[in-house]
């Protein structure tokens, strides 16, 4: 019950990330994303007080919570933008492209069917959703902080998948991913910052003088 | 043995970002280089033994691509030398716009570089799936900074594409990792584990959607790193915009380190009987990516890009090679040799032309061969040997990859190589002959002699290929036997 729970806020946090105007309001619902990823598989698995489970969630929860949020906030206050979203496609297309994206999460998880005992009917339409929501917002956005969330998204997608089917891997593996990918925003934090010194700007549609 | 070959680079890379004379930085670039490419050396004497339970092991399709990336960074190692202190220092003027720029640290150059060889060493050990990724993910992270060197406007634009289309595509390949995880998982059985020998042996046990699924996924996002038409689209801007070094190990090794991500997920594909389905999928990237690269190189401007837009061309070869199967598979993996070589030292040489002409446009480099005639010839070797002429190495791997097509009966497939190598041929020529031959033209820079530590690396690695066209010796011969007998072929 409680794992439907969190995993129906998931699915409405991608909802929102895709209609919200404010880039301020996008970073802290991907962070309240996160933590509730975090504690995902402290639920799915039966032994919630496990030392190994517990410090990959206290990891994951303190990485996606607050890490993140506060390396894209610093990027944001650097880059001193106006804090309008400024996308591609506009919010109800977006939106409209979201339950469309849903209805495709929920029948692609009736293709794939799961031997193993799963703990909730939503793990695989909610991170099927969650990676298309990510796609969506890489393609759609032009602020370069718009498609580092919009990695994060994919990736959140991809870790409930990994978190609520597979269970725990490994140590090392889960490690190794986390670290991947904290690396990863942290070099992409860099990066905006270097193309904001450079450009006065950070809309990735302007980065367009290498082509054929 | 292996975890000396991980460690060392690392423990270097570390070491490089303490503050210290530069010209010791660089003496620890060689000597890193030199003790990798040793330690890769006593790897062909004796198999080093699994580690970690058997998470990281060498076999012989690791040894091959580990061999090439050590002798690659080798070869950029002894490169740097003279790049370094050509470019090296803070300010640099731009080559193509004339605006001064600075570049990174070399603190930063060099300790990435260290982090680059690490992760990719990683890649070739890994015999565990999870870990596979993590490795291939490294990969991005410790080359994108590299990229970005020289600090202005577009590089910066072909880092940041870099970093975003590789990261998509790798985070849907972990997607893959995951759902070959759940097709291991057997009924009544909890746990999937992800080592290669496990997922063989399970073999037909595997769940087939899950599997077929998984390996698409696991094709798209490292073949977006490998720089497989339609994914490739970072990788001219990257090879493009980076040092000249840096993306010789681009090419050379590290598209090479993602097929192997590609490989090791068809190794599974035929333990469950599914190998038509991964080879079918090798074949269409193949051929998309032969035609993109034809389109491309016909008529295209920039030298560097030319290079990049070839290494999609000799990537999809590789993959059609894989997925022709049999004969093939062994000419993929010496076209895997053949061409890392060969570009490498094409890259090198464009460095040269780089830092002589402050140009990368085709028509404004003319007279190579008067300028600089070692770089002139080096640079028609190269040209000669890329683009499949015999004597050179590459000549013999096309000529096996599409001897086994034409052997199989896949007339169609074998024509449309022909066809668009033939293209890729005619570009090409038209590009290297006009650069090299002729007058030097008005504007042309004076001759001058090239640093002898930037001469050396692209001429062994020439001499090399030329070598490989007349000569193949016995172990490399053997190895690639059992390389190509991994992934099913002869």
């Amino acid at each position: 019950m409680f794992i439907d729970f969190i995993l129906v806020l998931v699915l409405l946090t991608n909802l929102k990330l895709l209609g919200s105007s404010r880039l301020g309001a996008c970073i802290r619902v991907a962070a309240i994303q996160g933590m509730l990823l975090g504690i995902l598989p402290w639920w799915a698995h039966g032994h919630p007080a496990a030392f190994r489970v517990l410090g990959v969630t206290v990891g994951t929860v303190i990485l996606k919570g607050v890490v993140f949020p506060w390396l894209l906030f610093r990027a944001l206050r650097e880059a001193e933008v106006s804090r309008e979203v400024e996308p591609f496609v506009g919010y109800v297309p977006s939106l409209l492209f979201g339950l469309g994206g849903l209805a495709t999460a929920f029948w692609l998880s009736t293709r794939l069917p799961l031997t193993s005992a799963v703990h909730s009917s939503l793990l695989v339409p909610a991170a099927l959703f969650g990676i298309f929501a990510g796609l969506f917002l890489i393609i759609s956005r032009k602020r370069a902080v718009n498609q580092v969330l919009g990695f994060l998204v994919l990736e959140n997608g991809v870790f409930t998948f990994g978190a609520g089917v597979i269970g725990e891997t490994s140590l090392l593996v889960e490690v190794g991913v986390l670290l991947d990918v904290f690396v990863a925003v942290f070099v992409m934090g860099i990066m905006i910052f270097h193309i904001n010194r450079e450009f006065d700007h950070i809309d990735t549609d302007r980065l367009s003088s290498l082509k054929d | 043995m292996i975890s000396a070959l991980i460690l060392i680079p690392f423990v270097a890379g570390l070491v490089a970002f303490i503050p210290q004379p530069a010209g010791r930085r660089r003496l620890l670039l060689f000597g890193v280089g030199a003790v990798h490419a040793v330690l890769t050396a006593c790897c062909w004497v004796q198999m080093p033994d699994a580690i970690l339970g058997g998470w990281l092991a060498l076999d012989a399709l690791g040894l091959l691509f580990l061999s090439l990336t050590s002798a690659l960074f080798l070869a950029a190692a002894i490169y740097s030398q003279g790049y370094l202190a050509e470019a090296g220092g803070q300010s640099y003027e731009d080559a193509e716009e004339g605006f001064l720029v600075d570049n990174a640290p070399e603190a930063v150059f060099i300790g990435c570089l260290f982090f680059f060889l690490g992760a990719m060493t990683l890649v070739t050990v890994s015999q565990h799936f999870g870990v596979l990724w993590v490795a291939i993910e490294a990969t991005t992270l410790a080359s994108a900074p590299l990229i970005y060197f020289h600090r202005h406007h577009r590089s910066l634009e072909a880092t940041w594409k870099y970093l975003l289309i590789c990261s998509v595509g790798i985070a849907l390949a972990l997607l893959g990792n995951f759902f070959i995880s759940v097709a291991a998982i057997g009924p009544g059985q909890e746990q999937g584990r992800l080592t290669l020998t496990e997922l063989v042996a399970r073999g037909s046990r595997l769940q087939t959607p899950w599997l077929k699924a998984g390996f698409l996924l696991l094709l798209v996002g490292y073949g977006t790193k490998m720089g497989l038409a339609p994914m490739h689209t970072w990788l001219p801007d990257a090879h493009s915009e980076s040092p000249s070094v840096i993306s010789a190990l681009l090419s050379g090794a590290l598209l090479n380190c993602a097929f192997l991500g590609i490989l090791r997920a068809t190794q599974i594909c035929q333990a469950a009987g599914l190998g038509t389905f991964s080879q079918d999928l090798l074949i269409v990237l193949g051929m998309v990516s032969l035609g993109v690269a034809a389109v491309f190189i016909l008529g295209q401007t920039d030298f560097k890009r030319l290079l990049a837009y070839s290494s999609v061309e000799h990537m999809g070869l590789l993959a059609i090679g894989a997925g022709l199967g049999g004969a093939a598979s062994f000419g993929a993996m010496f076209h895997a040799v053949n061409h890392s070589l060969a570009k490498a030292a094409l890259f090198f040489v464009a460095g040269h032309l780089l830092l002589l002409y402050r140009t990368k446009s085709i028509a404004d480099v003319k007279g190579v061969l008067r300028v600089a005639p070692v770089s002139g010839v080096l640079w028609l070797a190269g040209f000669f040997a890329i683009t499949g002429m015999p004597p050179f190495g590459t000549f013999l791997s096309e000529f096996t990859i599409l001897k086994a097509a034409f052997e199989q009966g896949r007339y169609a497939i074998a024509a449309a190589c022909l066809l668009f190598l033939a293209l890729i041929f005619i570009g090409m020529a038209t590009a290297f002959l006009g650069m090299t031959q002729g007058p030097p033209g008005a504007g042309a820079p004076t001759p001058r002699r090239v640093a002898w530590t930037m001469l050396l690396p692209p001429a062994a690695l020439a001499a090399f290929v030329l070598l490989l066209g007349l000569f193949v010796p016995g172990s490399l011969s053997q190895l690639l036997h059992d390389a190509a007998q991994a992934v099913g072929g002869l």
